[in-house]
């Protein structure tokens, strides 16, 4: 079984679109959205939901007031200042490190355990799907995109799929990190600016560092062509493949408002035809059936 | 007074706004790129950075003479980021949140603290704009620690401009926390108005006053504008979409260096927020 994961370090470079019209073309695959801070995939997918599990991870300090003496120790040994003056914790600032619960002379903290989210089973017209959502605010991004990752791959044993198509998210920080580790590769979608260009560089920089191999196409190509040949000539000389390039083109943005990807919006477009041409570069790389 | 410009949503022109605000102020005024992981700003604004500062988060060090293996700092630690096993004390910086908890527990008074390495910070200066970002180490996974660190120079004697990462988790409301107003930049179209309303959400969590700016407003459909209008959230600014735009980003430039009729537009940007605040 095969994992890809598609990334981009900018964000809005289409990475959501460009994985919306790949599952079109995929076949025997599961559909997995590890962008759990601002999911958009399923805008698309408009998936109908089989299984909802809550995501609890980390703890919040509590003070209960009765037995709290005031003494100050917590606040005084609090690294993030989230104990106020009166003696409430800020659920925001609070790290969940334990530290005030421990050493309370009074054991006036309590530490609960935290729901930061849920994540989600469903069934899409295009496979199932497996895909969560955070919070808003909330901690432990990486961890529930490692669970999303984990669930995804047991269901594709159990349905015997041949792939994992994996949206990621923006960055290279906590999440990427989570989203990339292990997978068979990655697919950075690029677009030709200054700031696509120096992002594309970070995270290529980052599946090179965790020893993920990746490719990469460049959207919107046609909006300049010297740094499309930049990007690519960069690309070259780092061993990574360029797929292809995809033009600009409003059609993305009407086939997400009719909830479709781009080839369900039209069949014969452009764009389809260089995705199509993409894809076949991608599925022979990552040698799919 | 603190502008945080965010999105929810990536590539909706944060730093667009950002960077051409700052530079059609021009004078007393601070840009703060926090988008630690992928800052940006400067490619924009070009700045003479004059200082770069590397910065560290303090992670324990066990001194091996001193330590009895008695196992308090691994019962404490909620990250498992240090761990007793026989006689060896295992230290996992990358998971170390840096609470200071295993130096405090330890009886022995054998664990002091070191630096880790996060990123590093730089500072400059273009057209009259105090410049400065962080730039998260590639492999580093936490980076509240360094925007922190960046927010630290804001000057209350200028307009701090501050550019927020995407999404709605830590970082992003780690950079949103000390702001007056919150400045979110969307897009017209399902993928923009989703991740808006997470950023809304922020800013109500946070308590923080926000107004909208609708890039390439021309390009979707009707719902976010009717989603403005049921929160009562400002509208301060529309920008359609324009390829000239898109090809001045493209390349590095900017909007208001290129298009000088776009530095009013900002100017009034700015003079609608103000009144927001009053």
């Amino acid at each position: 079984m095969k994992e890809l994961i598609v990334i981009s370090g900018k964000g809005g470079t289409g990475k959501t679109s460009l994985m919306a019209a790949f599952s079109s073309l995929a076949e025997n695959k599961i559909l997995c959205d590890a962008d759990v801070d601002a999911a958009d995939l399923h805008l698309i997918m408009d998936p109908k939901v089989v299984r909802r599990t809550e995501f609890q991870s980390g703890n919040t300090a509590a003070i209960n007031k009765d037995m709290c003496t005031e003494c100050g120790l917590c606040r005084e040994m609090c690294r993030w200042d989230a104990i106020s003056a009166v003696y409430e914790v800020n659920s925001i600032g609070c790290e969940g490190c334990g530290v005030c619960v421990h050493f309370c002379p009074e054991k006036a903290i309590d530490f609960p355990e935290n729901t930061c989210g849920e994540w989600f089973v469903s069934d899409t017209r295009l496979g199932p799907m497996v895909h969560a959502r955070l919070g808003i605010a909330e901690e432990n991004s990486g961890k529930l995109v490692s669970l999303v990752r984990q669930e995804a791959r047991k269901l594709a044993e159990s349905k015997k799929l041949d792939l994992i198509l994996t949206d990621g998210p923006p960055g290279v920080g906590c999440p990427v990190i989570a989203s990339i580790g292990g997978a068979s590769a990655v697919l950075i979608v690029t677009e030709p600016t200054v700031s696509g260009k120096h992002d594309m560089e970070r995270v290529a920089q980052l599946a090179a560092h965790f020893k993920v191999p990746a490719m990469i196409c460049v959207n919107k190509f046609d909006l300049n062509l010297e740094q499309t040949r930049e990007i690519e000539n960069y690309a070259e000389k780092k061993g990574i493949i360029c797929l292809g390039r995809i033009p600009f083109d409003p059609i993305f943005t009407k086939a997400m408002i009719k909830v479709q990807t781009v080839f369900e919006y039209n069949g014969q477009s452009a764009v389809g035809e260089a995705l199509r041409g993409t894809w076949q570069r991608l599925a022979e790389k990552l040698e799919l059936g | 007074m603190i502008i945080t410009i965010a999105s929810g949503k990536g590539g909706t022109g944060k730093t667009t706004v950002a960077t051409n605000l700052a530079l059609s102020i021009g004078t007393k005024v601070q840009l703060l790129d926090c988008d630690v992981e992928q800052p940006n700003a400067h490619l924009f604004l070009n700045p003479v950075f004059e200082r770069t500062d590397t910065v560290t988060t303090p992670v324990p060090e066990i001194d091996m003479d001193k330590c009895t293996f008695c196992g308090k700092c691994g019962e404490l630690c909620e990250f498992k980021a240090i761990v007793v096993v026989g006689e060896t004390v295992l230290a996992f910086d990358e998971l170390c949140h840096s609470c200071g908890g295993c130096m405090a527990v330890c009886p022995e008074g054998a664990i002091t603290e070191k630096g880790r390495e996060l990123g590093v910070l730089q500072r400059g200066h273009c057209n009259g704009i105090e410049f400065m970002h962080g730039k998260l180490r590639v492999g580093e996974a936490m980076s509240p620690p360094l925007i922190k660190e960046v927010l630290s120079y804001r000057d209350p004697a200028k307009l701090t401009i501050v550019d927020a990462p995407p999404g709605t988790s830590c970082p992003v409301i780690e950079t949103m926390k000390p702001a007056d107003f919150v400045l979110l930049v969307t897009e017209p179209t399902p993928f923009g108005l989703n991740d808006l309303k997470l950023a809304v959400g922020a800013t109500k969590i946070l308590d923080i006053p926000c107004g909208l700016v609708i890039n390439r407003c021309d390009m979707g459909d009707e719902k976010v504008n009717a989603y403005a209008d049921d929160e009562n959230l400002p509208i301060l600014m529309e920008i359609p979409f324009d390829r000239r735009i898109a090809e001045v980003y493209s390349r590095g430039d900017m909007i208001v260096d290129v298009m000088p009729e776009w530095k009013a537009k900002f100017l009034e940007l700015y003079e609608k927020i103000k009144a927001q605040l009053n």
